[in-house]
């Protein structure tokens, strides 16, 4: 025990083991499958948003800029070249982010801030017509990158020698974009983080409850039934898990406990006849008078039939414990099987001095195996004679001393069967549906204590039940089967 | 009556060929399912008991063979599976009867007799007589010494059964079988009470008892003790 418990508790022996083991879990690898969908979707926005230099101008500062070369395509038109040239100069001086260049045909600068014109952009000589275009470019330095900066400009031919470029610097835009893009990265970069450190957490957290699941499963297998997966108050799946496996302990428990009384009881219903049988064989074998010899061989026999008919009995019950018995249901009528089992009775509740009466008029076809179904109204008919005494002869009044009764519902067909003998009491009612129980501790009236879990047994493999109610008094058993219509499909 | 045993328990094939041999019967025996069935082919016996597990081809399969080849010896399945399908596979398989290991010496030799006479055609025999005790099949009446005894119908079945095995004995579970058409045990000897209640009525006032029982056995009709 201690051994189990040491090699399960041990812990992975390195962080990397133990990160390994957890990145293998299950709640961390969809953290993680989330977190990386979660990536690709920002990247995708952020290029689709911010990816171009272009895509920060906006379609509005286009048309300023456009508006702005008309009318000093406009002013030197009216006013002549020179008066264009005055009007760009004088804008040129006062501009912060605006840019103009006018230069001649030529090449020459004639007025504006921009020192040369960029080569991103199509030369003034390569202009013709009145069309505008433009474009992104560098200005500033040309030779140092990190001291270039980013714009946006048209150019437009004005009068016919001269081009002029307007442009706007982008670099505020620039500076926003890459905030943008740094917020996007760092939320981006956060989220990420925080998906997988809770993936983690999930991870650790499933490990650690699942470890104490392995380790409670651990010591039951090593025999000791009272542990128990201990539950959180979460209610999560994993908590269900747990109250499903405790379910299933407890049912394991009070099965091994089943088993244990049942040995002890087979100990007493198995060894007191074996060793009667035992007893007489080898008194019969000492025997000098041949005539008590053989009479005593004769109870050896009679003590061997009991016990083959203990034994038969708990092989039909684990028979049918271990499931349906194939091609072996019929179609029949429950009513007059209920009445036939009650007539095969009926002499032998007189001869006990009890009278029985059956009240099974209505018809009920069943789907079941009627030697089954047999055996099982017999038990009960058979328990009602052996176990409620005779009554007095001053409550003849009070009817039957047996009652069977057959009562067709929708869905379920009930047999009962009711005594006025001294019942059961209500603690002991589940009990008594085990193997080898019999109330009373002496055991010594005959019977082999299988009848009533036969009688469960029988209810159970067809989909019924069994209950047992007070009849005040006396006790009523009732066996509940399912209708042919449900039945039927089952088989 | 020749009877063959196909059964591979040696233990068992020499008590039971003793025990057949002494109750006036001769047993063959064969201890395996090859083996047997070339025995049974010859329809030479009257009955054949057969084990359901045997070496070289099971029981069931023998049975069958049998049948398919048009057979109909009276078959007499012995086993130890003892489950409720079990005995169905066995009648299916063409089995006449079906017994349970262990079972009584006196249980097979009663089976045995009531297949025998089973395949022979005296099913339609309109009514039975014992001594001065008629059954009359056909209007259903039941009279002693001309005198009528009245009977429930399930009496009525019990003594027909009874006087068509009329001086051999017949168990309590082939009355339970064949009479109740019940294949279990009924916890209570409740046969001995449906017995004594049908013994009061053929045979009470009357100075020679017909319903015998044999102690260890069953019951018997007949003349004799």
């Amino acid at each position: 025990m201690g051994e189990t418990r040491d090699t399960v508790a041990a812990k992975p022996a390195g962080w990397s083991r133990s990160l390994a083991a957890m990145a293998s879990t299950r709640a961390f690898q969809q953290a993680a499958i989330f977190v990386a969908a979660a990536l690709i979707a920002g990247g995708l926005v952020m290029w689709l948003l911010l990816g171009r230099t272009s895509d920060l101008v906006s379609g509005q500062a286009i048309e300023t800029m456009m508006v702005e070369a008309s009318g000093i395509a406009d002013v030197a038109e009216a006013a002549g070249p020179a008066a264009a040239i005055d009007v760009v100069a004088r804008r040129s001086k006062d501009a912060t982010s605006r840019l103009y260049l006018l230069v001649s045909s030529k090449g020459t600068k004639l007025a504006g801030n921009l020192e040369r014109w960029p080569d991103a952009l199509p030369h003034a000589d390569q202009r013709s017509g009145n069309r505008n275009s433009g474009g992104v470019f560098e200005y500033g330095s040309t030779v140092d990158k990190s001291r270039a900066r980013s714009a946006a400009g048209i150019v437009r031919a004005i009068s016919k020698d001269m081009t002029l470029l307007v442009g706007r610097d982008l670099s505020l835009q620039q500076e926003y974009a890459a905030q943008v893009r740094w917020l996007y990265l760092a939320g981006f970069g956060a989220l990420a983080l925080a998906g997988l450190a809770a993936g983690l957490i999930a991870s650790r957290l499933a490990m650690r409850r699942i470890g104490e699941i392995v380790v409670t499963s651990d010591r039951i297998m090593a025999g000791d039934f009272t542990q128990r997966v201990p539950a959180t108050s979460a209610g999560d799946e994993l908590d269900r898990l747990a109250g499903n496996l405790n379910a299933m302990l407890d049912r394991i428990e009070s099965l091994m406990a089943g088993l244990r009384e049942v040995s002890d009881n087979i100990a007493h219903d198995l060894k007191t006849p074996l060793t009667r049988l035992r007893t007489r064989a080898e008194a019969a074998l000492r025997d000098g008078d041949p005539a008590q010899a053989r009479d005593g061989l004769g109870r050896v026999i009679e003590d061997a039939d009991e016990l083959i008919k203990t034994f038969n009995a708990l092989l039909l019950i684990a028979r049918l414990e271990a499931g349906p018995l194939e091609g072996s249901t019929e179609t029949f009528e429950l009513d007059e099987l209920v009445r036939d089992v009650a007539e095969l009775y009926e002499p032998v509740a007189e001869e006990a001095g009890m009278t029985l009466v059956c009240h099974a008029d209505e018809p009920a076809i069943v789907h079941a195996n009627r030697q089954l179904i047999g055996q099982a109204v017999a038990n009960l008919i058979d328990n009602a004679i052996k176990y409620a005494p005779r009554s007095g002869s001053g409550d003849r009044h009070a009817g039957a001393d047996i009652t069977v009764d057959l009562a067709v519902a929708q869905r379920e067909v009930s047999i009962s069967v009711s005594d006025r003998g001294p019942g059961i009491p209500a603690a002991d009612r589940e009990r008594v549906l085990k193997r080898f129980v019999r109330l009373e501790a002496s055991r010594t009236r005959p019977g082999t204590g299988l009848g009533l879990s036969l009688v469960a047994a029988v209810a159970r493999l067809h989909g019924g039940r069994i209950l047992l109610e007070d009849n005040a008094p006396g006790l009523r058993i009732v066996l509940a089967l399912p209708r042919q219509d449900e039945k039927g499909r089952h088989d | 009556m020749r009877i063959l045993l196909i059964e591979d328990d040696k233990e068992t094939v020499r008590y039971l060929v003793k025990a057949l041999a002494e109750s006036g019967h001769t047993a063959d025996s064969a201890d395996d399912g090859e083996q047997g069935l070339a025995l049974a082919r010859e329809g030479l016996y009257d009955v054949l008991v057969v084990d359901r597990m045997l070496p070289e081809r099971d029981g069931l399969s023998v049975v069958r063979a049998l049948r398919a080849e048009g057979i109909r010896t009276p078959v007499l399945f012995l086993s130890a599976l003892g489950e409720v399908d079990d005995r169905v596979k066995g009648l299916k398989a063409g089995g006449d009867d079906y017994l349970t290991k262990p079972f009584a010496l006196s249980e097979l030799l009663a089976r045995i007799e009531a297949l025998v006479r089973r395949s022979q055609p005296e099913e339609s025999e309109p009514r039975f007589v014992v001594a001065d005790l008629v059954l009359d099949r056909l209007s259903r009446r039941v009279t002693r010494g001309g005198q009528q005894i009245v009977l429930q119908p399930r009496e009525f079945r019990l003594l027909e059964y009874l006087m068509k095995n009329a001086g051999q004995i017949v168990t309590r579970t082939m009355l339970l079988e064949k009479v109740w058409d019940y294949h279990f045990d009924p916890q209570t000897n409740v046969i001995d009470v449906h017995i004594s209640r049908l013994r009061s009525k053929i045979d009470k006032g009357f100075d020679k008892p017909l319903l015998h029982t044999v102690r260890g056995a069953g019951y018997m009709i007949g003349e004799g003790g």
